[in-house]
């Protein structure tokens, strides 16, 4: 694959930093450059956006999070990887919805899962949780499990004690 | 106690039209438990009489936490939750566990595994084909393929169920190799299928393909063009009945798939019988790879013989110190993977299943993220159901072929 063009090509534009491993290339840029570098990919020929995720690096705050957008280029036969640094007071980060569609829901599963605001989304809902949910789960501050089941009679007993991962 | 919230269409009223607001159309609820949404898919339907003017998905009601459960388990023990994400593609979700654990810890396979993790992902992919035309035919009312369907795929199960000992949640595949090498009983088995698919392919085609009825549910229904199925991010059988043809295995080619000899069949209709056309090729393609890899399946050890990562034969240990070590410390801790991140994909029955799988130094992936097919394939039903009937809905669901399992996590 000839990623190391695309590469190049973007770093020269938009001076971001070049990360090498297991001889997949990804490029990470400052947050506010994300449109800019998106609108240039899909100019590139990349016809696809693969996969949007974020990876949380609690207790670490500036940046908290790291996003990771996967794009393939059918016609140039290649794949490349972007990351973009987000911190973690006030996360948020702009909508590539308008270059590439399919980041719709994608980018609701960033807001619902890691509480990540995406700007100009025409409709940031949660998506897999339900819409009256408290927290996010997929941060690293979230408790996994062992949770006090709560039933009718003793709801609001239990919800005193029950840790929530707080916003 | 925390008070229930009623849905409403408040939130709601940026996706539907006006008069839904002023109540000229009517909104309908379809699903969540419905027959005809393959599992747990819940659709909001603006209906004017009995035409689609927007369909709203509601999905997450088979969320699991899968990505949250497994940055708690170790490498090994975090793949017996990758069985049940897609639970119709059980062992190709290994596949692309294994490989995305193998790529991070720079770890090698050899080259007999490697053959048998095609037959075997190959024989699923088949049977998730089976399940989807028995499905997605009785959806458009062709009641008889169903069985014929589910007889043939009690055969592959039976495979599965040979190897490792499930019909379903296998977990056959580990990284470094396979779990253990297949049974004698293995090769004849796989032949059966090999020798009878072809003759009952022909047959579910001579039920369904030049049926006037089926042609007229399924000719012209839920089209979307080449370019906007890409835009959208479809993958499988729904780019391919557009006339994109993407097939990781041709794309990207991993375990070994480069040897083989097949094609990449595609259509270039964009409807529902255009992907149905798809997949039935797709069935007859992998019978070509199945055959293949069987000719050809070389000897040789089925695990890598790096046991910082693959644990030793249970025969070493009593013998070899070196061997009890690393016993022991790979099922009390696991293995330490290094920093960094890869994202491997593979074609599954659906279409492109990724994972994006972090590791931090430690023994626990630090994320798992996966970039489902069903995902960006159900996401894009709205666009496919513009204006249509109800009825041809149930058809379109149908022909996309969604795994809910594989939509939630």
């Amino acid at each position: 694959m000839n990623e190391q063009t695309f590469i190049s090509a973007l770093k020269s534009q938009f001076n971001g930093e070049q990360l090498e491993f297991r001889g997949e290339s990804t490029l990470v840029i400052q947050r506010d450059q994300l449109l800019d570098v998106t609108r240039k990919i899909r100019e590139m020929g990349f016809e696809r956006l693969s996969d949007i995720t974020a990876v949380d690096y609690f207790p670490q705050e500036n940046p908290r999070f790291h996003l990771a957008y996967q794009f393939t280029s059918l016609a140039h036969h290649a794949t490349l990887g972007l990351r973009v640094p987000v911190p973690g007071v006030n996360p948020s980060v702009a909508t590539i919805e308008g270059i590439y569609p399919n980041a719709n829901w994608r980018e609701r599963e960033l807001y619902d899962m890691f509480g990540i605001q995406i700007n100009g989304h025409s409709d940031l809902r949660r998506i897999l949780m339900p819409h009256d949910w408290e927290g996010h789960p997929l941060r690293k501050d979230y408790p996994l499990g062992y949770e006090e089941p709560q039933f009718t009679f003793n709801f609001d007993e239990i919800d005193v004690r029950k840790p929530y991962a707080k916003d | 106690m925390a008070q229930i919230e009623e849905a409403n269409l408040d939130g709601m009223a940026h996706l539907v039209t006006n008069r839904a607001i002023k109540g000229e159309t009517m909104i309908l609820n379809m699903g969540p438990q419905h027959p005809s949404t393959h599992g747990v898919l819940r659709l909001l339907l603006e209906l004017d009489g009995e035409t689609v003017i927007s369909c709203i998905p509601d999905v997450g009601f088979l969320h699991t936490g899968i990505e949250k459960n497994m940055e708690s388990k170790t490498y090994q023990k975090a793949e017996v939750m990758t069985d049940r994400l897609d639970y119709m593609n059980t062992t190709g979700n290994n596949l692309v566990y294994c490989l995305a654990v193998e790529k991070l810890v720079d770890l090698d396979v050899p080259v007999r595994a490697q053959a048998i993790r095609v037959i075997i992902a190959e024989l699923q992919r088949l049977s998730s084909h089976l399940v989807w035309l028995a499905t997605s035919a009785l959806d458009v009312a062709a009641m008889s393929a169903f069985l014929y369907c589910f007889r043939e795929r009690e055969m592959i199960l039976d495979i599965l169920e040979l190897c490792s000992g499930q019909r379903m949640m296998t977990t056959f595949f580990r990284p470094g190799g396979l779990w253990r090498d297949v049974p004698v009983e293995f090769e004849a088995a796989v032949r059966e299928v090999l020798k009878v698919m072809p003759g009952r392919i022909d047959e579910y085609e001579s039920m369904l393909t030049k049926n006037p009825l089926f042609i007229d549910r399924t000719v012209g229904i839920g089209k979307i063009s080449g370019e906007d199925a890409l835009a959208w991010g479809l993958t499988g059988a729904c780019l391919r009945g557009s006339g994109v043809a993407h097939d990781y295995r041709k794309f990207a080619p991993y375990s070994g798939y480069e040897q083989y000899d097949f094609e990449v069949p595609i259509e270039t209709a964009g409807d529902v019988y255009a992907r149905y056309l798809v997949r039935i090729h797709e069935m007859r393609q992998t019978l070509r790879i199945i055959e293949q890899a069987l000719n050809k399946l070389p000897m040789g050890p089925v695990r890598s013989n790096n046991h910082k990562f693959v644990p030793p034969p249970r025969s070493e240990i009593g013998t070899s110190m070196e061997a009890l070590i690393h016993h022991f410390k790979l099922w009390t801790e696991g293995f330490d993977a290094p920093k960094g991140s890869v994202y491997v994909a593979v074609e599954s029955p659906r279409g492109e299943l990724g994972v994006y799988l972090e590791g931090d130094g430690g023994p626990k992936p630090y994320r798992c993220h996966w970039r489902t097919p069903s995902w960006d394939n159900l996401q894009v039903l709205p666009v496919l159901s513009k204006r249509c009937l109800v009825a041809d809905l149930v058809a379109i669901i149908g022909s996309v072929d969604i795994v809910l399992g594989d939509v939630d996590r």
